[in-house]
């Protein structure tokens, strides 16, 4: 009854790096590889939040977990983030990039600038900081990129085009990365996570379709270990979105979705 | 939409339910039509102790951090929505264990707390409340306080199965115990009445750490209070069985719809407490158990409270002095109303003072048992018992309440008064304001 796991995980310290490391889903996922010894490095905005996630993780069995403050809008400051994280792991194992906001679609419509604010929180941000890690890898020849993105991707509906937009845009831009890097040994996985029961979405009442951020960090985990190219998660909504993507126009630009 | 958020399934009101993110996180702010707030865990509670009618339940569910391990003295500080499952997964392979549990691995860390929960090994070990030495409590008007034996140590005695009205636990310590294996040496004793059962009870008390009897609560006249009297220790040497101890065990059953109310009848009851009973022949037998279907043998069936229908149950546990005539009494009037349940549970708590105030152990016998939802004919029945238990000086637990009186409860807790004090202004229950006659 001793730590076998941490032990062996030692010998080849396997590395996880989580951005946007205080959402639901994320603190999920660094819990799973935490249990497994990884060594872990955290992004997000609040250190105190990070700190109380970093103390879950190094009780789990984490062998090693580094803290980064940083606000990911600020693009500038990447390179010296990302340096400064392959300075704690030595390579890249594992990247979860999993930041985001979910603004009120009726807020945003009306306003450029607030548009503007949402593709840089969910799609440029998170396209500057897969750009690096993805030349980094393929140098590497080897590691794996998890990037969340969303069904609400699949199909631009009046509720939520402006967040779908930007999902629409990191779904590409993965599958091209993907197609890329194939050749490089390194893997790309697309996350498309339906309802998830998080403080993202505590406004919106919950119905039947809505999975806990558990349920969705392991699918993300079997992901990662199974090189799965495109996972909807909970897995349901391979087929809700298969349907949503197949009505024609002329009848989805009448409906209310 | 109905929502069923006390496991019991008696109360279907519309209740608001908020959660806070992090343990550093305030309370947030009351809507205007919310007269007050009510931690909320898992909703193992079954009648209205963890539901609050027009106020907001504050949900412990995204607390589930751990904070330290000790892995020299098995101290171990969590968040208060880490459940008994997670603890137990955490623990288990590093060789430790719960110093005591409840009979379901699926309540929050803050529920076990504020509930003072028991189990088999009450006469060893005592309640949950023994074993955690601290927790920090978050009031209403911001404060965020350590409770310990040592600070704000009333305040740590009303929290510790005070129901959650002393304010939002965000997070505490529990002292683990150590084990060596993940198994269990099980006795069971086929006895053939109460006075055989109280005879088995003192003779394991000092040999095993758990007892418990699972009693057929229809026997009557000579074999009242027959059933099997099941005594364990945690294992010492290796057992080798084919399965993996350390799996995840999910359950490989669960009811999916509520079963129509005929399933329950007094001849399906006669039927299963006939076989349980029976599966074991001989008057003794021995067996080496895992810690899963030995402490958690509901857990393996996801929501078995909805084999009670659409109208829900009521569960009823009370506790008396160790007099048999009184457990006697209250059997007796059980085995010939017909209302009765699947299995009962039978055991002696021992001496073992818990901190809490509001604690529902105390030392004598425990008595345990569901009741479908019959209406007024199973809660006059349950009025009768609360009567028996009232003249005994015994208690009836909360956590599994729904109907008790006022009356009752200032019996069964003469102290709640002093208690009240220690409430925090902004909290309340539905089973409080039941029990104490007030309205919020």
């Amino acid at each position: 009854m001793t730590t076998e796991t941490t032990t062996s995980a030692k010998l080849h310290q396997k590395s996880c790096v989580v951005f946007g490391a205080t959402s639901a889903i994320a603190q999920a996922v660094a819990s799973e590889h935490a249990k497994h010894g990884y060594a872990l490095a955290l992004v997000g905005r609040n250190q105190e939040k990070l700190e109380q996630i970093k103390s879950h993780l190094v009780t789990l069995g984490a062998s090693q977990v580094s803290i980064h403050v940083q606000d990911l809008n600020a693009f500038d400051k990447h390179e010296e983030l990302l340096q400064g994280i392959l300075a704690e792991i030595g390579q890249y194992d594992r990247v979860l990039i999993a930041q985001g906001t979910l603004p009120e679609q009726r807020d945003i419509e009306k306003n450029y600038a607030l548009t503007e604010q949402c593709i840089k929180d969910n799609a440029l941000n998170t396209i500057s900081l897969a750009t690096s890690i993805a030349n980094a890898m393929e140098a590497q020849k080897a590691g794996k990129i998890a990037i969340i993105s969303s069904v609400a991707g699949d199909r631009g509906r009046q509720s939520n085009y402006i967040y779908g937009a930007c999902k629409a845009m990191v779904t590409t831009f993965a599958a091209g990365l993907r197609n890329r890097l194939q050749a490089s040994n390194v893997h790309v996985i697309t996350i498309k996570p339906g309802f998830v029961d998080t403080p993202m979405t505590a406004h919106i009442p919950k119905g039947a379709l809505w999975a806990q951020p558990e349920d969705v960090a392991k699918d993300i985990m079997s992901a990662f270990e199974k090189d799965k190219n495109i996972v909807y998660t909970p897995w349901f909504w391979r087929y809700i979105m298969l349907i949503i993507q197949h009505v024609p126009e002329f009848i989805f630009k009448k409906l209310k979705l | 939409m109905a929502q069923n958020l006390a496991w019991g399934r008696l109360f279907q009101w519309h209740q608001p339910v908020t959660s806070l993110s992090w343990r550093t996180s305030t309370l947030p702010a009351l809507a205007e039509d919310q007269h007050s707030y009510l931690p909320y865990g898992l909703g193992r509670s079954y009648g209205d102790s963890c539901l609050n009618k027009d106020g907001v339940l504050v949900s412990s569910k995204q607390l589930t951090r751990f904070i330290h391990f000790d892995s020299k003295t098995g101290l171990l500080e969590v968040e208060a929505g880490v459940t008994l499952k997670q603890i137990l997964e955490f623990a288990v392979p590093r060789g430790w264990f719960l110093p005591v549990t409840p009979g379901t691995k699926n309540v929050t860390y803050g529920g076990a707390v504020a509930n003072d929960v028991h189990g088999k090994n009450h006469h060893s070990a005592g309640t949950f409340g023994c074993h955690t030495p601290w927790f920090y409590l978050l009031r209403s008007d911001g404060q965020y306080l350590k409770c310990s034996t040592l600070d704000n140590v009333d305040l740590y005695k009303a929290t510790i199965g005070g129901l959650g009205l002393t304010g939002f636990i965000t997070a505490g310590a529990i002292q683990l115990k150590k084990i060596r294996t993940p198994w269990m040496d099980v006795d069971s004793f086929r006895y053939k009445n109460f006075d055989e059962f109280c005879e088995l009870s003192k003779r394991a008390a000092d040999e095993y750490e758990y007892t418990v009897a699972w009693v057929d609560a229809l026997a009557k006249g000579d074999k009242l209070g027959q059933g099997l009297f099941l005594a364990a220790n945690h294992r010492d040497l290796p057992h080798s069985s084919g399965q993996d101890p350390y799996a995840n065990q999910a359950p490989k059953l669960s009811i999916p719809v509520e079963f129509p109310n005929i399933a329950l009848n007094p001849l399906s009851i006669k039927a299963f407490n006939f076989l349980y009973l029976n599966q074991q022949r001989t008057p003794y037998k021995q067996s080496v158990q895992h810690y899963n279907p030995y402490f958690y043998p509901l857990d393996g069936i996801g929501t078995w409270n909805k084999i009670y229908g659409r109208r829900g149950f009521y569960q009823y546990q009370c506790a008396v002095p160790s007099e048999p005539e009184i457990m006697r009494e209250i059997m007796t009037k059980i085995a010939h109303s017909d209302g009765g349940s699947f299995l009962t549970v039978l055991k002696e708590f021992g001496d073992i003072q818990s901190p809490g105030m509001l604690s529902f152990p105390m030392e004598g016998f425990t008595f345990a048992l569901d009741f479908p939802n019959k209406g007024g004919e199973t809660l006059k029945l349950l009025n009768e018992l609360d009567a028996l238990v009232r003249d005994a000086k015994g208690r009836v637990y909360p956590a599994k309440d729904a109907r008790m009186s006022a009356e009752s409860f200032a019996t069964f807790y003469p102290n709640w008064e002093h208690f009240s004090q220690f409430i925090d202004p902004a909290f309340s229950s539905s089973f409080w304001r039941r029990v104490t006659g007030t309205s919020a």
